[in-house]
């Protein structure tokens, strides 16, 4: 007889799942996960079944139709028989095009206004604060909408600029006329400004379905190449000056080396500028740079920039004070101190929350029907979302495109933060 | 279990959807309240007058329609739309229905999955510009820059009219009238484009309004009307009805003034069905016998709200052309009470 218990076997019980901490948390988890599925479901099967009472149907297919509306700003070749695909994608390109310039614009007024913020100059110091003040609490589309106003209501249209033969007659001097020796229009549209053209030109390669210009490419290869030619000889002349102790004359040959290149290259190309001229409505030729343009960029960068100063004034203040007080002790000029010193370490804690504002700023770009700017939101997500009825889809478009954008940036600055952040060993 | 939660959740589910395409009529009733999409405000046409009430061509028709379902033109609840959210809101229900100068086009009949229950107004799309450019037709426009409304057929009826005519031009998008006419007069754009009634509409609130013309050239044909969601015919049935009892009763000379003396039976038989004096058609449509003469007390008959909102006397001046009575030379025709 076997009286002595047996100790209890380890036999798998189904109070476990709840009352046994080692399987709790997993139990917990797989509730969670199946409740999180089961709403997701839901919604699918709610969406589903609702566009099926609609008698609607989820498909793409709208984006290979023709488009048949105009877009008044096109980097990439378009006209109205093009597909709502290829609309879509100058939607997108102007939506790159204002995010670019307005995150370097940006970062460029951003890091000026936080470190003059920084400034013991008590005028300068305040005047930055009232900036970051003014701008960072007004939503940013009223900016955007201040800055149109006062480039539409300020510029003179362009029949103002019109000289005609009884003004001539009567002495009369037009109302408006074009600065930069007659070569700018500044009119209430937009300000039209010279185009480069080639009259021997290298043509151009379509990749994807972005043209690229052989000329540009050309003018930046030699642009680059002269550069690094002049930090050659920079690189020589401070290797000679370390040896003898003289630094050589080398101001002709960075002259040469940085103008020569590019001056022979564009007579090569038969360089020339089209200069605008008044016809009819408008003024032709030339490139026109539209006031929505200016005026989301400058409301973007402006808003921005305000939060951008913050961060930098307080990556600045991060980093110890004991750091200046020793590139003084070392007889830094406070100039250097702070290019040399301070801002390469405060880039650390600069570039995170820096990350953000980019994306802020992309984001927040999508105002730009406010402004009649044809952006992604104002292609895909305005005409033709009205002219298909296709609203599920191009939302969905929509949203996975600028979330592609976003990640885009984040994973390039996340690039870059590596590249600046401590290297600990 | 978890099977029960699945059915229940399809059950729940399936519920919902047949919810949402249950019978408009008892929706609204149950309400108590019309839900119309107007226009964000365009004067003559749905604009709210000085009292914030609203006041319109379009906005008639959403009176006559609360009149003739709720017994009270008064009970509407009025949701300005943009060119932009105006499908959108019908679509999804916010709206009951839609009367805001609406092209009734085939893409937006069987595409979008509406149903247009008429035309209470055969436009045309035309083009203002100011007096001083010097332009008298629009065949004059090349290289001009146009303010147009984004998402409206009259921004595909432009890129077709500029490519047939091989002109360029700068299209400059905007979302609503007034920031149309904002920018128009800002000087933003040589023309600014849209129906022709709703150019005379908005020339009429300038302050100089003989500075500016409507250029002669129609461009395309916009037969506009309110319309309603596919799938509830009988709800469409009552919207096309009362429009077409608005119209008949012009022609047949009931007015708002003598609707009620009419009622009590004339010796007309077709007046005396539509006013529910003959017969019953109001309980075909599930209302009331007296529905009709409702919706006709309410604003009176097309050509009375045409007179009071847009017509010669007012100060946007659109003479009656296309939309007179088939008797007079127009194109308004409403089929038989019968």
């Amino acid at each position: 007889m076997a009286l002595v218990a047996d100790t209890p076997k380890e036999s798998f019980r189904l109070g476990m799942l709840i009352y046994d901490t080692r399987y709790r948390s997993i139990t917990i988890q797989i509730i969670v996960m199946v409740l999180f599925l089961l709403g997701l479901w839901w919604l699918l099967d709610n969406l589903f079944s609702n566009l099926a009472t609609r008698g609607k149907d989820l498909s793409f297919s709208f984006l290979w139709n023709r488009a048949g509306y105009d877009i008044n700003q096109t980097l990439i070749p378009y006209t109205n028989d093009d597909t709502h695909f290829r609309a879509m994608l100058v939607g997108l390109v102007n939506t790159i095009l204002v995010a670019v310039l307005g995150c370097v614009a940006a970062t460029v007024i951003g890091v000026m206004v936080g470190v003059l913020r920084l400034s013991k100059n008590w005028l300068v110091s305040k005047l930055m604060t009232v900036y970051v003040e003014m701008f960072r609490n007004v939503p940013v589309l009223l900016w955007i909408l201040v800055a149109f106003a006062v480039f539409t209501e300020i510029t003179p249209a362009p029949r103002d600029f019109k000289v005609t033969d009884e003004m001539v007659a009567a002495g009369v001097e037009p109302a408006a006329s074009m600065v930069l020796f007659d070569s700018v229009a500044i009119t209430n549209r937009g300000t039209f400004i010279p185009k480069a053209l080639y009259e021997r030109s290298l043509g151009e390669v379509i990749i994807g379905f972005l043209p690229i210009s052989l000329n540009t490419i050309a003018v930046l290869a030699v642009l680059i190449g002269s550069a690094m030619g002049y930090r050659a000889i920079k690189r020589h002349a401070t290797a000679v000056q370390e040896a003898t102790g003289i630094r050589p004359k080398t101001w002709w040959k960075s002259l040469l080396t940085l103008v020569g290149p590019i001056v022979a290259l564009l007579f090569a190309l038969g360089f020339h500028l089209e200069i605008p001229t008044l016809g009819g409505f408008n003024f032709s030729g030339g490139t026109l740079v539209s006031n929505s343009l200016m005026a989301l960029w400058l409301g973007l960068t402006l808003y921005t920039a305000a939060f951008i100063a913050e961060i930098v004034r307080a990556g600045i203040m991060a980093i110890s004070k004991g750091q200046t007080e020793a590139s003084y002790a070392l007889g830094l000029r406070p100039g250097r101190t702070m290019s040399l010193v301070v801002l390469p370490q405060a880039l650390r804690v600069i570039i995170p929350p820096l990350i953000s504002q980019y994306l802020n700023l992309t984001k927040n770009s999508s105002l730009a029907i406010a402004v009649s700017y044809m952006d992604l939101r104002g292609t895909l997500g305005g005409i033709t979302l009205n002219q298909t009825g296709r609203e599920l889809e191009s939302m969905l478009l929509l949203m996975l495109i600028y979330l592609a954008l976003s990640l885009m940036i984040s994973s390039a600055m996340n690039v870059y933060n590596n590249a600046v952040k401590l290297k600990e060993r | 279990m978890k099977k029960s939660v699945f059915l229940g959740t399809l059950a729940a589910t399936a519920l919902l959807a047949g919810f949402a395409s249950a019978a408009t009529l008892d929706d609204v009733k149950a309400r108590g309240e019309l839900v119309c999409g107007v226009n964000t405000g365009l004067v003559g046409f749905a604009a709210p007058d000085a009292n914030g009430n609203w006041q319109g061509f379009d906005v008639a028709v959403c009176k006559a329609v609360a009149a003739a379902v709720l017994g009270d033109a008064s009970k509407v609840k009025y949701v300005p739309t943009t060119g932009e959210t105006r499908f959108t809101a019908l679509a999804s229900g916010e709206i009951d229905l839609l009367a805001r100068n609406t092209t009734w086009t085939f893409s937006r009949d069987a595409d979008l999955k509406f149903t247009f229950v008429g035309v209470n107004y055969y436009d045309g799309q035309g083009f203002m510009v100011r007096k001083d450019l010097g332009v008298s037709s629009a065949k004059e426009l090349d290289g001009a820059t146009v303010c147009i409304q984004t998402g409206t057929t009259t921004e595909l009826n432009l890129a077709d009219f500029f490519k047939v005519n091989n002109m360029t031009y700068q299209p400059v998008p905007i979302n609503t009238n007034a920031e149309g006419e904002q920018q128009y007069l800002a000087g933003a754009c040589d023309a600014y484009t849209t129906d022709a009634s709703g150019l005379a509409a908005t020339r009429a609130i300038f302050a100089d309004p003989e500075n500016h013309i409507i250029l002669p050239e129609i461009i395309s044909k916009e037969p506009l009307g309110p319309l309603v969601r596919h799938g509830d015919d009988q709800w469409a049935d009552i919207a096309r009805w009362t429009l077409n009892a608005l119209i008949a009763a012009e022609e047949y000379g009931v007015t708002s003034a003598n609707v009620e003396e009419l009622a009590k039976g004339t010796n007309n038989p077709e007046i005396n069905r539509m006013l529910g004096t003959e017969g019953d058609l109001g309980a075909m449509i599930g209302l009331d016998k007296d529905w009709a003469k409702r919706a006709i007390a309410a604003s009176g008959n097309y050509g009375e709200i045409f007179a009071a909102s847009i017509g010669e006397s007012t100060p946007i001046g659109l003479a009656r052309g296309l939309n007179a009575q088939w008797t007079q030379g127009g194109l308004l025709y409403t089929p038989p009470f019968r």
